[in-house]
């Protein structure tokens, strides 16, 4: 057994037993950063950030919420938001989070293309960073089945039926999902239950996972610079702090966090308070109705880009169009043949293939919302089209990649 | 300052996104209908001046209250409201108020033709009379008569003021539209009970009520509690001056409410499924405020870190 001497403090108490210094050390204080980064490398602990709103968030909710298909909507619109004292604030505040979080996922995403921070050691990163995604579209779709209103039992229904594969017409698989022929008492228990526990504890996994894999490649930079880390953290450590090309992250860079993370937080709140409706959908404050389909089904904004890939065609390709774009990005560091990790902008070709997919995911998510008639169709299956050739030219235009 | 030029484009991105998502989406999904202000410019202006005193009676001789009670000027309801519906198919609404919370002209209108000026024609074809007889006269000159009723039933009204907004709804509404939020049901508020027993048959009776009223419909109309947030205020709104023109061949009645009426029914509703919406404006101000502050400071802190690293 270790000697231990009698604590002065408590930080020595704690410490003696920790090893907090070490740990803060190790974590925070030298864990370096490269200096020549923008607000977008704060995107991750805004998200960090906003997955904590999340989660305090839904346990105030879930002291009043009844996973009843009687009782859900009333627990949700009438205790909640009239009875319980704040529970308005606490649903707008779980609502929009769960719609923003995703804004910021879309940010990062695009951000670490730009950079091309996903490949040279960062592949874990980015595939970690993927299973986030997959893992928090899962838990927007559970939570979203939970009022119990017309959008849950219709999105519900649709979703749950795209596990019947087209023409294979695995209805029973469809059925296992549900746990009933239609969404009823058992779909609605068993969502709860993911939303409020496997998928949340999945996703703390797969953040751990996601900062064990940002650890040894460290963070990218504005200019894909190669870093001798520890060079530069002998120059910081020696108090040549001007001249690092890196910064410790606590507390020179969770000072900027903070501030990045102080502007995200009136935007956002601004949002919860005076413009919550694009994050709660109208028609999700009608009462499900297994009688009443309503005219335009259509899911939450951030689904709809793949959404909009699944509707021209028929069935069976619409389908496999629908798996493929839920699965491409992951292969992003392994389709961009180029050795060169630097901002699109020094990339040539790279550099229009990035802005046109940008543009190209934004008109899709645009038709996927819009009835599936006449132009938007056109628009919509054009858009489609110049996805899917995107992904098959990426390794093509990477290949003969000048070096930068 | 290239941050800002990066948060620009960060900006762009987003509010096209946004914009393409909702307020285009939402044009093209749904109808917009411009509300008229509840002027009903398609019913003529009463062309005579009515006369209360003489309307009281007249009111009485046309039979209206053979059908209607009028509280204010202690007439008791005919009917309890299931034996009513049984009859008419819904309750024929108490008309102390009417005079406040309808239109002159609309209620002109009414009298002498409802299924007309309640735009529910389409309905009523083919021999199938309107439950509410039109009024043809009592002997006299029968536009002098229709006036002198509009004037006797806003002579006993109370003033638009005084009217809440739960009375406003009740009358207008609350004979077709439940609003459990509110526990109002269509034959009435819904009491507490003592016992289970009782409780129970209050609720088979709103059943045998909406029954009838689904025969008369052709549908139960909806429970209102959570409208204000599944439809909005404007649609409310323009869907009460003009149920037709929103929903085509709907068998829901053009209520005939004027503006202030309407802005009442509209305020029962927001109390109903937006109980909250002062709270959540003062409580948001004085977050933003907290908000300010803690930016302020971060950014003092970032600054005062920064300068070394420079
Ligand atoms: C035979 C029964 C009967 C008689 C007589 C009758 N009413 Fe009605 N009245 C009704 C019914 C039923 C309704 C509800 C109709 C509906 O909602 O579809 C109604 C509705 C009304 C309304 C509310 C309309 C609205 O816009 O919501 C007013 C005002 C009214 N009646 C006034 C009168 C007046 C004034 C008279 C006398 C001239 C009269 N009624 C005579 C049965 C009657
Ligand atoms: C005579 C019965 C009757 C009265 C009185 C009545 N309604 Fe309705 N209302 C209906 C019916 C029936 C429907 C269903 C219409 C449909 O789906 O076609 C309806 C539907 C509605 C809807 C939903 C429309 C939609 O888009 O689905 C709203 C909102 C509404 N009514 C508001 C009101 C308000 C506000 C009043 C009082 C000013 C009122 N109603 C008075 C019968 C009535
Ligand atoms: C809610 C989930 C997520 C959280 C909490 C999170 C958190 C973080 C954090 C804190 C960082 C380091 C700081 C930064 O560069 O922003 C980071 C970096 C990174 N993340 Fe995520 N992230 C999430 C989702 C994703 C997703 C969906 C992807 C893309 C598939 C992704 C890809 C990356 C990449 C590539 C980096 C490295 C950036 C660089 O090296 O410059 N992350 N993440």
């Amino acid at each position: 057994m270790a000697q231990f001497e009698k604590a002065n403090s408590l930080h020595e108490w704690l410490d003696q037993r920790l090893a907090i210094d070490t740990l803060e050390r190790v974590l925070a204080k030298e864990y370096w950063i490269p200096k020549n980064i923008n607000f977008l490398w704060a995107m991750g602990m805004v998200l960090a950030f906003t997955f904590g709103i999340l989660l305090v968030s839904g346990i105030f909710l879930l002291m009043y919420y009844q996973p009843n298909v009687k009782l859900a909507f009333d627990s949700v619109n009438y205790t909640i938001m009239r009875e319980v004292e704040f529970g308005w604030l606490w649903r707008h505040v779980h609502a929009v989070a769960a719609s923003v979080v995703f804004l910021i996922i879309y940010i990062h995403m695009f951000t670490g293309i730009y950079y091309g921070s996903y490949k040279k050691g960062r592949e874990m990163i980015w595939i970690s960073g993927m299973l986030l995604f997959v893992t928090f579209s899962a838990e927007a779709f559970s939570g979203y089945m939970l009022p119990w209103g017309q959008m849950s039992y219709w999105a519900g229904m649709v979703i749950t039926n795209l596990f019947s594969v087209g023409s294979l017409e695995l209805n029973g698989l469809v059925e296992w999902i549900r746990g009933d022929y239609v969404p009823g008492q058992a779909f609605l228990d068993r969502f709860f239950m993911l939303h409020v526990l496997l998928l949340p504890l999945a996703i703390l996994g797969l953040i751990g996972l996601h900062f064990g894999a940002l650890r040894i490649p460290h963070v990218n930079n504005q200019d894909g610079e190669e870093i001798d880390f520890e060079a530069e953290a002998a120059k910081y450590k020696a108090g040549n702090k001007k001249e690092a090309k890196v910064i410790a992250f606590k507390p020179d860079f969770l000072s900027k966090d903070m501030f990045v993370l102080s502007v995200f937080l009136i935007f956002f709140f601004y949002l919860v308070f005076w413009h919550y409706s694009f994050a709660m959908d109208p028609i999700n404050f009608d009462p499900a109705d297994p009688m009443k389909t309503p005219p335009h089904i259509y899911p939450e904004w951030y689904f709809l880009w793949s959404y909009e890939i699944l509707r021209p065609f028929p069935k069976d390709p619409g389908l496999v169009a629908f798996g493929i774009a839920q699965v491409i990005f992951f292969l992003i560091p392994f389709l961009d043949r180029s050795p060169n990790v630097a901002p699109a902008v020094r990339r040539g070709k790279f550099n229009i293939w990035f802005w046109v997919m940008l543009v190209d995911v934004i008109v899709l998510t645009v038709m996927g919302k819009l009835p599936p008639e006449g132009i938007f169709s056109t628009i919509g299956l054009v858009a489609t089209v110049v996805f899917f050739a995107l992904w098959i030219s990426l390794p093509f235009i990477t290949k003969n990649e000048k070096a930068v | 300052m290239k941050e800002l030029k990066i948060l620009a484009v960060v900006v762009f991105f987003t509010l096209l996104t946004y914009w393409g998502v909702e307020p285009y989406a939402h044009s093209v999904m749904h109808k917009h209908v411009e509300s008229k202000d509840f002027k009903y410019e398609d019913l003529k202006p009463l062309k005579k001046r009515g006369d209360a005193k003489r309307g009281a009676e007249t009111f009485v001789n046309a039979g209206c209250t053979g059908c209607h009670g009028v509280q204010a000027a202690n007439i008791p309801a005919p009917m309890d409201p299931i034996s009513a519906a049984a009859s008419f198919g819904v309750n024929p609404p108490d008309l102390s108020n009417a005079g406040a919370l309808y239109d002159e002209k609309f209620l002109a209108a009414l009298i002498k033709n409802p299924a007309h000026a309640l735009k529910v024609e389409h309905k009523f074809t083919e021999g199938r009379q309107h439950p509410m007889p039109g009024f043809y006269g009592v002997g006299g000159d029968m536009e002098q008569e229709v006036a002198d009723i509009v004037a006797y039933l806003k002579s006993i009204s109370k003033n638009i003021e005084e009217i809440t907004p739960k009375m406003a709804f009740e009358d207008a509404c609350g004979r077709c539209h439940a609003v459990h939020y509110e526990k109002w049901t269509q034959i009435g508020e819904k009491p507490k009970f003592k016992h289970e027993k009782d409780e129970l048959l209050f609720d088979a009776k709103v059943l045998d009520y909406q029954d009838y009223l689904t025969k008369y419909m052709g549908k139960l109309p909806p429970d209102l509690s959570m409208y204000i947030r599944s439809r909005g205020e404007h649609y409310i709104s323009t869907f009460m001056e003009d149920p037709q023109a929103l929903l085509p061949g709907t068998s829901m009645p053009r209520v005939g409410v004027n503006k202030e009426a309407a802005e009442k029914v509209v305020e029962y509703l927001q109390d109903s499924g937006d109980l909250k919406r002062d709270e959540r404006d003062s409580v948001g101000v004085i977050v933003m405020f907290y908000l300010f502050v803690f930016a302020f400071l971060a950014y003092l802190w970032k600054q005062s870190i920064w300068k070394e690293l420079h």
